[in-house]
């Protein structure tokens, strides 16, 4: 029992940091059309930009940790809205040359990253609490998961209330549904391109953040890694959707962790848990192609 | 108010893939009233609607608003101009409910609600329904609404007759019938009763180009000329 709690938390927390990713994803494909192969540099820039900045200062693990954390935000959102306004807003209605430059800039940002600061994983500062354990049911459990799953339960409320209250969110909602028809309305829908692809690098960059906590380390790969299973979650939640999002990101990260440890365990295969998602993805994809929440931001 | 047309088309050609759909369409409406845009199946008034909003791409020509230049102008901008749009296909926003698709709609100001829901009472009962929950006619009532929720000097409006019932069509036809009197109207309409009841100028499209413009009372008086046009019988009913 105590191992399935395990198991379950701390995939709720590898679910946590898949959400992040793939929230902004799913937005920016959705309200945009643009299948961002960036987005994992952006996860990786955050990550070492909160992690540079915890070696400039010197105050307590906490307050280094949340200044890191608002400095990654910052540095993630301005990347997305810099590459938003200089690479994708030209080549709007080019999908094809969308999808080589986002990968040309995943490509060359994260060998800027290597070049930099190398190949070797980066120590990521955590407070000591967060490597404490809490017992629940028998396991014990990293403090650290709870922070993952709350600051994404956290994002997941906020960004639901920002879309569902707010006439920017209102703006989104109908982009996501039929962009030509908002701009038939009067809308300049470039300023939300941007703003969502700022918004989806703050996401990015979060995920980036915790995944340092997480692993307790930052590597120049991290982006890439986390990537690939934010598109499972986004193909699987349908694009366009937080809502589905967030299942399906859930789902995954139980997925690899329960297929990690039982499937490995019985079979002695270490890949059990990556190749479960993908069993998983191609049952979604077969049974339900448009994912459990298709083109509807909610 | 200035005394130029409320819009000025010339020369406006529109490739679509390889289809040259638009071959030089060149016409102008002016202030106040309705003018119809017809033509038969296929040879371009919708095209022509979403050209002048710069929705599909324009190889040549120019489109004045009010007098002044809208060519270069991207969609958001155009219709910051006072044009209001209501498409063929309705495009409700299926998602969101009647009072988010309207309260989107609305530029500046409050929103005419007061005009909306005098017209289309029943938006005001709906306003908590997702969009895409309606009837047809309804849709049509949430897109009509839209574009009259907002000050606009001139509404393009693509068949809003198109596939609904026949007390839907007198509806729909009082309404514009009101939007007519705050507002110049193009008007694309497939049947040809609302047409001849709303309309004072006719465009008549054929092949990519304009083929005839005049008044509209002049081309219902002649069938032969309104079958030789439009390839239907009369004035419909």
């Amino acid at each position: 029992m105590s191992t399935f709690v395990l198991l379950t938390i701390t995939g709720l927390g590898l679910g946590a940091m898949y959400f992040l990713v793939a929230s902004g994803l799913s937005l920016i494909y959705g309200l945009m059309g643009v299948l961002n192969f960036a987005h994992g540099a952006f996860i990786t820039f955050g990550a070492y930009a909160a992690w540079w900045l915890t070696t400039q200062i010197s105050t307590s693990f906490e307050g280094e940790l949340l200044a890191a954390t608002a400095f990654g935000l910052a540095a993630g959102a301005a990347l997305g809205a810099l590459v938003e306004f200089v690479f994708i807003r030209p080549l709007y209605r080019r999908p094809i040359e969308q999808v080589l430059v986002t990968v040309g800039l995943a490509l060359s940002l994260g060998a800027l990253v290597f070049g930099i600061w190398g190949a070797d994983p980066q120590i990521f500062p955590v407070p000591d609490w967060m490597f404490d354990t809490t017992t629940i049911l028998g396991a014990n459990i990293p403090n650290d998961r709870f922070v993952e799953i709350g600051v994404a339960a956290i994002v997941l409320v906020g960004l639901v209330s920002f879309l569902r209250f707010t006439r920017a969110g209102l703006i989104i909602r109908a982009g996501v549904e039929n962009r030509s028809m908002v701009t038939a309305l009067g809308i300049d829908v470039r300023k939300t391109f941007t703003f969502v692809f700022a918004l989806g690098g703050a996401l990015a960059a979060l995920a980036g953040v915790l995944s340092g906590i997480y692993f307790g380390s930052v590597d120049p790969g991290r982006g890439t890694s986390l990537l690939i299973f934010a598109f499972i979650v986004v193909v699987i939640g349908g694009f366009g959707s937080i809502g589905g999002s967030a299942v399906a990101a859930v789902v995954v990260g139980l997925v690899q962790q329960y297929a990690n440890y039982y499937v490995a365990d019985w079979l002695d295969w270490s890949g059990a848990g990556d190749v479960s998602v993908m069993l998983l993805l191609a049952t979604v994809l077969l049974l339900r192609p448009e994912g459990l929440a298709p083109k509807v931001a909610h | 108010m200035s005394s130029a047309p409320a819009l000025e088309v010339a020369d406006l050609h529109v490739y679509l893939g390889e289809s040259h759909v638009l071959q030089g369409v060149s016409f102008a409406v002016e202030k106040g009233g309705v003018t119809a845009l017809l033509g038969r199946n296929g040879v371009g008034k919708t095209t022509t609607l979403r050209a002048l909003l710069g929705l599909v791409p324009r190889s040549r020509g120019t489109v004045q608003i009010d007098g002044e230049n809208a060519t270069q102008l991207p969609t958001h901008a155009i219709v910051r101009r006072g044009v209001g749009y209501v498409p063929e296909d309705r495009d409700v926003f299926a998602g969101l409910t009647v009072e988010e698709n309207l309260r989107l709609a609305v530029r500046v100001g409050d929103g005419r609600y007061d005009l909306v829901y005098e017209l289309f009472p029943e938006l005001r009962q709906r306003g908590d329904q997702r969009a895409g929950t309606l009837s047809g006619g309804q849709q049509q009532m949430v897109a009509i609404a839209r574009a009259l929720l907002n000050d606009n000097a001139l509404l393009l409006i693509d068949e809003p007759t198109k596939g609904l019932a026949p007390a839907l069509v007198t509806d729909v036809a009082v309404a514009l019938e009101r939007a007519a009197e705050l507002s110049t109207i193009l008007l694309v309409e497939q049947n040809l009763g609302v047409a001849k009841r709303l309309a004072e100028h006719v465009v008549v499209l054929d092949g990519g180009r304009v083929v005839h413009e005049g008044a509209a009372r002049e081309l219902f008086a002649s069938p032969q000329r309104v079958q030789q046009l439009l390839g239907v019988h009369g004035a419909g009913h």
